[in-house]
Formats: C-alpha cells, sequence, structure tokens
C-alpha cells in the first residue's frame, strides 16, 4: 500500500504544481456531492455516451485518480474545454475509481480541481465484457480517450501532453 | 454503425492509429522467446531454468499499479496451486523506474520481501522483453505451454477488484484446457489495467 500512496502524494503534488495551467473562465462553486455523479454498476447503463447522434463533438476520457498518466493529462483536457466553451463540444469523464474510494478520493479530487464536467463513474468489473463495446482496438490501459462525432470516431489509448495535441485532433471534427 | 466506424477510421488516418490498433506482440499460436531477466534475489532467470515446467504464467505487474495489487494475493495464490503441477507464476515488471519510482528493482525487492512472493519476480531492464509480448498494461498475463506456445493472453479472473466475486477464473480454466489437451475457450480476454511506463 505503501507504493500508493506514495504514488497519489506525488501525482497530488504534481497536480498542485500544474494547478495555473487550468484556465477556467466560468467561476467555480461547485461542492461535489454523491448525487452529482453518475455512478454506473453495469456499463450497459451509460453505453450511450460513445453513441450520440448529433452535430456535437464529444471528448470521452477514461482516468481514475490513482492513474498518474491520467492525473497528467487532465490540465490539458480542461484546458481544450475552456478554449472551446463556445464550440459545440462536449467533455465527458468516466472515472474507474474504486467503489470505496468514491467519497474519500474522487470527490475531494473533483473540489480541488475545480473540475465541472459530466463524470461517469464506472464501476463494472466484468472490463472483458464492456471494453470492445467501447473500441474493439482497446487493450485496456488508461488513460484512454474517444473523440467523436456522429459516426466519425477517433480512439487513444495514450496521455496527451499538449493542449494542442487534443485541440488537433477535435477541431477538425467539429469544422 | 461498426462497418461504418471502422472505414471512417481508415479514411481518417489508418497510420496513426495502427499502433493501438493491431499493436506488436504475440498472438494465442505464436511461439514466445525466452529470456534471462535479473530477479529480486539478484539471480538472472530464464524459461530453461525450469526443465520440468509443463507451462509458464508469465505475468506482467508492477508494484505500483492499483490492479496490479489487487492481483497480488490471486497471484500467490495461483503459483501455490500450479507451480506443484508444473505451471509456475513468473513475475515481471516492464516499467522504467525513471517513470516510475514506485516500481524500481529496489522497491520490487521490498515488495517482494513484504508479500514474500513464492515465484520470480523479474526486471525488464532496458525494457527489452515485454514490447516482445506485446504487454500493454499491468497486470498482463501470457499463458505458455511447455513448448512456450502461447496459449491464453489477458486477465486472470474477470473481477479485479472483488475476488470473493469471481465468476470465471480465465487462468485457472485455460491451464485445465491444456492438460486436457484442449483449447482454451476463452484464450483472450481484456481487463483495466495501468500503461506500461516508458520515457516515451
Amino acid at each position: 500500500m505503501n507504493a500508493i500512496t506514495e504514488n497519489i502524494f506525488l501525482t497530488f503534488k504534481l497536480f498542485l504544481l500544474s494547478g495555473l495551467l487550468f484556465c477556467n473562465t466560468e467561476s467555480y462553486s461547485q461542492s461535489w456531492q454523491l448525487s452529482d455523479l453518475n455512478i454506473i454498476e453495469d456499463f450497459e447503463d451509460m453505453a450511450d455516451i460513445f453513441e450520440y447522434d448529433n452535430d456535437t463533438t464529444y471528448l470521452v476520457n477514461f482516468w481514475a485518480t490513482w492513474c498518474g498518466p491520467c492525473v497528467k493529462e487532465l490540465p490539458y483536457i480542461e484546458e481544450v474545454k475552456s478554449k472551446l466553451s463556445d464550440e459545440k463540444f462536449k467533455l465527458i469523464y468516466v472515472s474507474l475509481d474504486f467503489k470505496k474510494h468514491i467519497e474519500t478520493r474522487l470527490l475531494p479530487f473533483l473540489d480541488t480541481h475545480k473540475m465541472t464536467s459530466e463524470m461517469y463513474v464506472l464501476l463494472d468489473s466484468d472490463a472483458n465484457s464492456w471494453i470492445d463495446k467501447v473500441d474493439s482496438g482497446w487493450s485496456g490501459s488508461i488513460p484512454f480517450s474517444v473523440v467523436y462525432k456522429g459516426e466519425e470516431k477517433h480512439t487513444f489509448e495514450q496521455q496527451f501532453h499538449s493542449t494542442e495535441e487534443l485541440l488537433n485532433i477535435i477541431k477538425p471534427l467539429i469544422h | 454503425m461498426r462497418l461504418t466506424y471502422s472505414l471512417s477510421l481508415i479514411i481518417s488516418g489508418l497510420a496513426f492509429f495502427a499502433f493501438t490498433i493491431i499493436g506488436d506482440g504475440y498472438k494465442v499460436g505464436d511461439t514466445a522467446t525466452d529470456f534471462s531477466l535479473k530477479g529480486v534475489d539478484g539471480k538472472m532467470v530464464s524459461l530453461t531454468d525450469f526443465p520440468d515446467a509443463k507451462g509458464f504464467i508469465i505475468t506482467f505487474t508492477c508494484n505500483h499499479c492499483p490492479y496490479a495489487v489487487l492481483y497480488e494475493d490471486r497471484l500467490i495464490e495461483l503459483h501455490n496451486k500450479f507451480a506443484p503441477q508444473g505451471y509456475p507464476v513468473i513475475a515481471i515488471n516492464p516499467n522504467d523506474p525513471e517513470v516510475q519510482p514506485a516500481d524500481s528493482y529496489e522497491a520490487m525487492q521490498k515488495r517482494a520481501e513484504e508479500k514474500a512472493f513464492p515465484f520470480p519476480y523479474l526486471f525488464d531492464e532496458g525494457q527489452n522483453i515485454y514490447p516482445q509480448y506485446g504487454a500493454t498494461k499491468t497486470p498482463h498475463i501470457f499463458l505458455l505451454n511447455k513448448d512456450k506456445v502461447v496459449k491464453y493472453i489477458g486477465a486472470i479472473d474477470d473481477n479485479p477488484r472483488n475476488p470473493d466475486d469471481v465468476k470465471v477464473n480465465y487462468v485457472e480454466n485455460a491451464i485445465g484446457a491444456i492438460e486436457n489437451g484442449e483449447k482454451p475457450d476463452p484464450d483472450f480476454t481484456k481487463a483495466i489495467g495501468c500503461s506500461i511506463k516508458t520515457k516515451s
């Protein structure tokens, strides 16, 4: 357990350092409550978030507070959201945090990092039954992101290293 | 939907996505190469060190990943049950400690001692072995038969978070199939895990 605690502490420190990267223009007054989360026991109950068929471009990001690379790329994703606030773009997070850590780790994390996007927490343990439904090319490691508009879809089993990298992927779909 | 989605992938730049979709590494039926990696006891370990083995439960795992930690006790059980039957667990840490210090060789030694790992816990120094296998995450299992032919790739079982709620023991069933001269079913599963840490 020491390694995990240490890792979480490290990523937390990293996040404090990278706090300046968060450029949310909207003022933040939210305090995340359990009822603000979409807690999902069965993947089928959230399968539609990968299939919205309209003129909005969606970025669905699989992450977890325990995942170092996921936490590192969050500032870039948040900045993308802020830069595209006037566009038909929607950011949806899917947290793979553990059930027992939702209140002790996830909710405080969301407050600390002033996150405001729609947040799913996927607790469906049988990943073999749902990974292919998200993307048949996904081996299961996180971070993992899906960018799609209608039937045009791109998937990324990788960590993003800049806001520009993401914008270059998302902007062509918006316009 | 699936067809148009595949088409759109091709149109929008197959070369770029080929890396994540096709990937390299072994598929079931391929023959794995042997390796010589340093264990936590300082000794080099190869598959040829197990002349009586009927197979190998090669497990890419590490210290820091919560999913890897969730499976530590189950790996110990797996080894204690199947090593006497000829199928030892061989654990390999594929991560670059410069990227994830919690997975350093010294940290591996410490964790192996704390948990009294009964199986070899090896360090993929230089990260040459995991790409050959095609491991993408921890934990990631490659079950080989005695001729080092890959018989199963994937997860240990179908419930990482709660061992009490496991319904299917994939690795155990696959070993049973090999023993009966059958093809494991399934011979490939997916699971959530931590990406392998590289400088990239």
